[in-house]
C-alpha cells in the first residue's frame, strides 16, 4: 500500500473540513487506515484552516511532519503558499487561483504575493504545480459553493480510489438538492487535470 | 463495523453503548460536539446547562438516582465546576459519572493552557486518556465501570488533537437494552456533607485511591508494547502516537489511566529497556510521579512543556537526546516578503460590528489606513471584555476590547475599575451566553455596590463562537425543541437595574445613542444589542456596492473590520459574494459620502 500525506487549505467557510472529511471516508471505504485532522483558529470564519489527512496502511500520527506532504490542495492562493515547508520535495500542489485578501491587506498594511511570486515560492519543493481556475468554473456552473467539491475532482487524479466510490461520499454528507451540482463541479474538477496534464 | 469519527464523537458513542441515560455540558471547543453527538438518541437525556458548574451538578443529582452520566467540558470549565467537582469526589457517586475534560494545548481557542490531569490529584480520582478515537469508543465502558466500582467520578482527558482528529474505529458494542431502574435511597452519611459526614468520607477517599492503583497494575489500557531494549517510551494520549511514528523500534508503555500511577507495571517495564523518555503534552505530570516513585526517567528535558506536541517536535527532542540519527532536511523556503497573517473576524454581517465600531468611535481607538501612529494616550473610554466571538474586535481596526480573562469577568472588571477610582467612562461588553453563564451574578453585584457603569450585552441569539449552540435566552433546547426561555430585559429588570434598553444591533444611529446616553447617566445601565447571528440567517437581497464617483476613498467603511469590504490600496470594493446585503447596511450608515448603496441602485444610476 502507498502512502498519501495530504494538505488541504483555505479560508474558514470555503468548505475545507467537508472536503477533507470526503477524502477520508473514501480511503477508509478502500481498505486503508486513515487520520485526519483540522486546525483553525477560534472563529467560524475568515481564518486560515488547514486540514491533515493521513491515508496508509498504518497511520500514528495526525498530524503530518514538515517535508513530508504529497499533495497540496489549496483553496485559495496565500493559504496554498503559507504552508509550502511541509511539502515534499517534488510534491504535487493543486492551488485555486482565486485571492482573498486579508484585512491586512485591504487596509494596507500588508502586501498580497503576486501570481509569480505565489508559484516561485511552490515551485521551492513542488515538482508539479497546477493552478486551476476553481472559483470562476463553479460560479458558471451556477453554485460557487461547490469549489470544494470542484477540489477534489482536482485531487482524485491523484488518489487511487474509484470515481463512483467519491461521489458517493459527496451524496452523503450533502442533501439531494445539491446533489447534481456537486457531482457537475467535480467532473469540472476531475476534467481540468486531465485537460492541464 | 467501521467509521471515521472524531475523538468527540467516538467518546459520545462509547457512552452511548456503554449505557448513558443523562448527558450534560456547557458549549466549549474543543468539547462541544461530545453532546451534540449524544443529543439526537432519544433514550439519553440531554441538556446545555447554564454552565459547567451547574452542568455537574444536574449530573451529580442525575447520577445519585443510578443513571449513568456523563458532563462534558472544555479544560477551563472545570475551573467553574471546581465546586461541585470537589463535592463528587466526597460524596461518589450511584450510577457512574464520567467528566469529560477537554484540554487545549497551544490555546487554539481558550484563553489559557492547563493541564488537567493535576485536578485528578487534586481530588483523588483516576483519571483517563484515550489515544486516539477508538481508545474514545472502547474507554467510556471502562469509565462508568470504574467509577461504579470504586464509588468515585472518573476523567475521561482529551486534548485538542484527540477530540478534533478523525481515526478509524471498529464499532463493537451496542446500546444495552436495559439501563437500570432509577431509585434514591436516602443516605445522609454519603450525601450530606455536614462536616462531620465529609470527615467519614475522608477516610474512604484514601482507602479508594489505594485499591485505584491496584486495579491500574491490571488495568487493559495500561499496556507494555515490546520493542528494542535500548529505548522505552513511556507515553499517553496523542504522545502516544507521535512517538510511535518518530520510534518505531523502542518498546512502549501507554498509560490509558494516568493517575493513580501503577507502579509495579512501571517497574517492569523499567527494568526492560536501558533509559527511558517520557513523552506526555504540558506538564511533567508523569514523569514527576515516576521519578518520586525512584525509576530513572528524562522527559521535559527534551520534550516541551509548553504547546501541543507533534512528531516533529518528538524527533527533534530525539535527535537532542541522542537516540536519533540527524538526517539532512529539505532546504528552507525562501520568502523575498514575509507573507500576511490571516486572523480570524467578525464575520460579514456580524450584529456585534456595529456596537464595536460605536465603542472605537466614541473612544476615539479608530485609525485611517495609512494615518500617523498616534502617541499612545488614555482612551476616554475603557472597555473590558469577555469571551465569545466579540474577542475578535481587540484586533484592528476596531481596537474595541481591553481585557479578556474568564467568562463573566468584563462586568467584575468594570466594576472594579470605577470603584478603584478610574476617572474613564467604563463599559463591560458581554455576549448574551456568556452574560446567562456567569454575567448574572457579577451584575447583581454592581446593582448592589450601586456601580455606575455600563453594560453592554450582546444577544445575537446563539452560543456562536463554539459553533451555534442554543441557550436558556433562545427557548430552543439541544434536541431542537421548544424549551424554556428566559428572556434577558426581564430579567435584567428583575435584578434591579433601571436604566435598561434594548436596540437594533444594525442600527448605527440607535447603538450610537444608546451608549451616549448610558454612559452620561449616573447610574448603571444595560444595553441589550439585538441582531442575529450572520451564520444563522440567510444572506439579505440586495448586496451593497459601492459607487466609485462619489467615493473619496476617505477608509471610514474599512474601519468596520467587514472581510467582504476589500481594496487594492486605495479604492475599496465590497465583495458581492460575502456581503449580507439589506440584512447589514452598517457600510452604508458610516460612510460620510453616502457612496455605498444597494446594488440594484447603482445600476439603476448609471
Amino acid at each position: 500500500m502507498k502512502k498519501f500525506d495530504l494538505f488541504i487549505t483555505g479560508v474558514g467557510g470555503q468548505g475545507n473540513i467537508l472536503a477533507s472529511d470526503i477524502t477520508g471516508e473514501v480511503a477508509l471505504s478502500a481498505g486503508y487506515d486513515v487520520k485526519k485532522t483540522d486546525t483553525l483558529g477560534m472563529a467560524q470564519r475568515g481564518g486560515s484552516v488547514i486540514s491533515h489527512v493521513r491515508i496508509a496502511e498504518r497511520v500514528h500520527s495526525p498530524l503530518i511532519k514538515e517535508g513530508e506532504v504529497d499533495i497540496l490542495v489549496g483553496f485559495e492562493k496565500l493559504e496554498a503558499v503559507r504552508w509550502a515547508s511541509y511539502l515534499k520535495p517534488g510534491a504535487v500542489a493543486i492551488v485555486n487561483s482565486f485571492a482573498q485578501p486579508p484585512l491586512s491587506v485591504n487596509l494596507g498594511i500588508d502586501r498580497y504575493p503576486a501570481d509569480k511570486e505565489v508559484t516561485d515560492i511552490l515551485k521551492q519543493r513542488a515538482g508539479r504545480i497546477f493552478l486551476v481556475d476553481g472559483t470562476h468554473r463553479v460560479t458558471e456552473l451556477g453554485n460557487s459553493r461547490t469549489l470544494n467539491i470542484f477540489m477534489l475532482g482536482c485531487l482524485s487524479r491523484f488518489l487511487p480510489f474509484k470515481v463512483e466510490s467519491w461521489k458517493q461520499s459527496v451524496r452523503a454528507h450533502l442533501p439531494a438538492r445539491l446533489h447534481k451540482n456537486n457531482a457537475d463541479a467535480f467532473d469540472l474538477g476531475r476534467k481540468e487535470i486531465s485537460d492541464g496534464r | 463495523m467501521k467509521k471515521l469519527l472524531s475523538g468527540n464523537e467516538a467518546l459520545a458513542l462509547g457512552a452511548y453503548h456503554a449505557g448513558v441515560r443523562v448527558a450534560t455540558a456547557y458549549p466549549g471547543t474543543p468539547s462541544t460536539e461530545i453532546l451534540e453527538a449524544i443529543a439526537p438518541y432519544e433514550d439519553v437525556y440531554a441538556e446545555w446547562s447554564t454552565n459547567e458548574k451547574v452542568a455537574l451538578e444536574v449530573g451529580l443529582g442525575a447520577c445519585y438516582t443510578g443513571a449513568r452520566t456523563l458532563v462534558c467540558m472544555k479544560a477551563v470549565g472545570l475551573n467553574v465546576a471546581a465546586d461541585p467537582f470537589l463535592a463528587a469526589a466526597t460524596t461518589g457517586v450511584s450510577g457512574g459519572l464520567v467528566i469529560v475534560s477537554a484540554d487545549d494545548p497551544s490555546i487554539h481557542s481558550s484563553q489559557g493552557e492547563q493541564d488537567n490531569r493535576h485536578y485528578a490529584k487534586l481530588a483523588k480520582v483516576p483519571i483517563l486518556e484515550p489515544a486516539d478515537s477508538q481508545q474514545a469508543y472502547d474507554l467510556m465502558p471502562f469509565a462508568f465501570e470504574i467509577s461504579e466500582r470504586f464509588d468515585t467520578p472518573v476523567i475521561m482527558r482529551t486534548t485538542t488533537r484527540i477530540s478534533h482528529s478523525k481515526s478509524v474505529v471498529n464499532i463493537t458494542g451496542d446500546r444495552p437494552a436495559e439501563t437500570g431502574k432509577r431509585a434514591f435511597p436516602r443516605n445522609v452519611q454519603k450525601y450530606v456533607m455536614l462536616p462531620v459526614n465529609a470527615r467519614l468520607r475522608r477516610p474512604y477517599i484514601e482507602e479508594r485511591l489505594v485499591k485505584l492503583a491496584e486495579f491500574a497494575e491490571t488495568f487493559p489500557f495500561n499496556k507494555i508494547e515490546p520493542g528494542g531494549n535500548s529505548l522505552g517510551i513511556i507515553a499517553s494520549g496523542i504522545g502516544y502516537q507521535y512517538a510511535r511514528e518518530v520510534f518505531p523500534e523502542a518498546s512502549f508503555l501507554l498509560l490509558g489511566m494516568t493517575y493513580p500511577l501503577p507502579t509495579t507495571l512501571l517497574r517492569r517495564f523499567a527494568g526492560q529497556v536501558k533509559q527511558i523518555l517520557v513523552v506526555e503534552e504540558l506538564d511533567p505530570f508523569l514523569e514527576d510521579s515516576i521519578k518520586a516513585l525512584g525509576i530513572q526517567v528524562t522527559g521535559k528535558e527534551f520534550i516541551p512543556r509548553i504547546g501541543e506536541l507533534n512528531a516533529d517536535i518528538v524527533e527533534a527532542a530525539g535527535k537532542k537526546m541522542g537516540v536519533l540519527k540527524e538526517k539532512p532536511a529539505p532546504p528552507k523556503i525562501a520568502l523575498k516578503n514575509p507573507l500576511p497573517g490571516r486572523p480570524p473576524l467578525l464575520c460579514p454581517g456580524c450584529p456585534h460590528t456595529g456596537m464595536f465600531y460605536v465603542l472605537a468611535s466614541l473612544g476615539q481607538r479608530l485609525k485611517l489606513p495609512g494615518a500617523k501612529e498616534k502617541e499612545p494616550k488614555e482612551s476616554p473610554l475603557v472597555i473590558t471584555g469577555d469571551i465569545g466571538c466579540y474577542t475578535l474586535a481587540t484586533y484592528p481596526p476596531l481596537n474595541a476590547m481591553d481585557t479578556t480573562a474568564c467568562m463573566g469577568a468584563s462586568i467584575g472588571h468594570a466594576i472594579g475599575m470605577e470603584k478603584a477610582g478610574l476617572k474613564s467612562k467604563i463599559v463591560a461588553v458581554i455576549g448574551d451566553s456568556t452574560f446567562l453563564h456567569s454575567g448574572i451574578t457579577p451584575l447583581i453585584d454592581a446593582v448592589y455596590n450601586q456601580s455606575k457603569i455600563t453594560v453592554v450585552i450582546l444577544d445575537n441569539g446563539t452560543t456562536a463562537m463554539t459553533g451555534h449552540q442554543e441557550h436558556p435566552g433562545t427557548g430552543v433546547s439541544v434536541k431542537g425543541e421548544q424549551a424554556g426561555r428566559v428572556v434577558l430585559e426581564d430579567l435584567v429588570r428583575g435584578m434591579g437595574v433601571r436604566d435598561v434598553r434594548v436596540v437594533n444591533s444594525f442600527s448605527i444611529k440607535e447603538l450610537r445613542a444608546a451608549v451616549r446616553d448610558s454612559l452620561e447617566k449616573p447610574e448603571l445601565s444595560v444595553i441589550i444589542s439585538r441582531g442575529a447571528c450572520a451564520v444563522r440567517v440567510p444572506r439579505g437581497a440586495d448586496t451593497r456596492a459601492i459607487d466609485i464617483e462619489s467615493c473619496n476613498q476617505c477608509g471610514i467603511c474599512l474601519l468596520i473590520g467587514c472581510p467582504a469590504i476589500q481594496s487594492d490600496g486605495k479604492q475599496p470594493f465590497i465583495d458581492t459574494s460575502m456581503c449580507m446585503g439589506e440584512k447589514c447596511t452598517i457600510c452604508q450608515q458610516v460612510c460620510p459620502k453616502q457612496a455605498i448603496m444597494p446594488s440594484s441602485e447603482l445600476k439603476a444610476a448609471r
